[in-house]
């Protein structure tokens, strides 16, 4: 099923939001760490008091977000292998009501990747009928409150920010999903581009 | 508080991975394969926004940050706060340190949570991308009210937690 390359993604049918990188994208990728390291210089040229506690806090945070990153990632890896995006489009497009509702938080919790990921998903939901509210309720969900990001969230900000945050996203979350589902209606219907995308860029 | 959480989180995560590849080998090194390939993905942005950090903190007076960012600066360093969340195109995950390094050297709660809260959920670079999965309704509807939400959000918390 898979090849021994650790850059492969879980075949597991689904768009995947990343598009394979070229060495020279990844390359690309650290420009703003070099810019950053030669402001570092620049401040070690012209006010050296300040570059130890430049590189001290630069350290203390690289140190503090390795160390919950790790487990993190793991954590995405669970939930990728153990809830592939196809299954979700297989169970979110039939609910209705609160369990529909109930149905698109749950699923948008568990997985990770960036919202971008989740477009190709949520378009695909709704040309299969499923309800602008639910598919609302699930991006924000997907967005806002994924447990590895309130995981990362908790270590940083503390349990109590976390829990707040969470307890006035899911409400704003079911509230935005109903206004849009009520504009939709009242204006005539979604308006979706005829042919399917078929690939993220 | 966060070490407990960290060591717990350890101990699920492995847990997990432990029993998986028990279990099922070939699941368990797909699930190392998403992780590592995650943790890749994100690192450039991580030491990008690590060194942020520290210049921050190293260079600009705690003062400063207070004086623009903490209760003082009032409502208005919240909607700036807002609107920079939003189009920072930057993964949320590393989002939250930058958000405690300035919680910590003194911007305010409410306007911390409303740049996290507008990073996560507005996405300005990916607009178009959205619109064209979701079409221009749903995709501007949900950006703008979540724009709108993210500041609500943010002024509670700052009620509740300062």
């Amino acid at each position: 099923m898979n090849t021994s390359l650790p850059q492969q993604t879980p075949e597991d049918g689904a768009p995947q939001g990343a598009p394979v990188k070229t060495p020279k994208q990844r390359l690309a990728d650290y420009r703003w760490v070099v810019l950053i390291a030669i402001a570092d210089l620049l401040v070690w040229l012209f006010w050296p008091t300040q570059i130890t506690p430049v590189i001290l806090n630069t350290w203390d945070y690289l140190v503090e977000m390795v160390v919950i990153l790790i487990p993190v990632a793991v954590l995405m890896g669970l939930f990728e292998v153990w809830v592939p995006k196809q299954l979700i489009g297989k169970y979110l497009g039939h609910g209705s009501g609160w369990k529909g509702i109930a149905l698109s938080l749950l699923f948008g919790t568990a997985p990770t990747g960036p919202l971008y990921a989740a477009f190709p998903v949520a378009g695909m939901l709704l040309q299969k009928g499923a309800s602008p509210l639910n598919v609302v309720v699930f991006l924000n969900t997907w967005a806002a409150i994924k447990i590895p990001q309130l995981l990362v969230e908790t270590n940083f900000l503390g349990l109590a920010f976390m829990l707040l945050r969470l307890g006035l996203t899911v409400p704003s979350a079911i509230l935005m999903g109903w206004l849009i589902q009520k504009a939709i209606e009242k204006t005539g219907g979604l308006d979706l581009a005829p042919d399917k995308p078929q690939r993220v860029v | 508080m966060s070490s407990l959480l960290t060591w717990s989180t350890y101990i699920v995560v492995f847990g997990a991975l432990g029993v998986l590849a028990v279990r099922d080998r070939a699941k368990a090194k797909q699930t190392v394969q998403v992780a590592v390939k995650s943790f890749v993905g994100i690192f450039p942005s991580l030491l990008a926004i690590v060194g942020l950090i520290g210049l921050l903190l190293g260079v600009v007076p705690p003062e400063a940050i207070s004086r623009y960012l903490g209760q003082e600066a009032g409502w208005w360093a919240t909607v700036m706060a807002t609107l920079i969340g939003a189009v920072m195109y930057i993964p949320s995950l590393v989002g939250f340190p930058l958000a405690a390094s300035l919680l910590r050297a003194g911007a305010s709660i409410a306007t911390v949570a409303a740049f996290l809260t507008a990073l996560v959920m507005v996405g300005t670079v990916t607009l178009p991308l959205e619109i064209r999965h979701l079409g221009k309704k749903m995709a501007l509807g949900r950006n703008l009210l979540s724009l709108l939400f993210a500041f609500l959000i943010a002024l509670v918390m700052g009620m509740v937690l300062q």
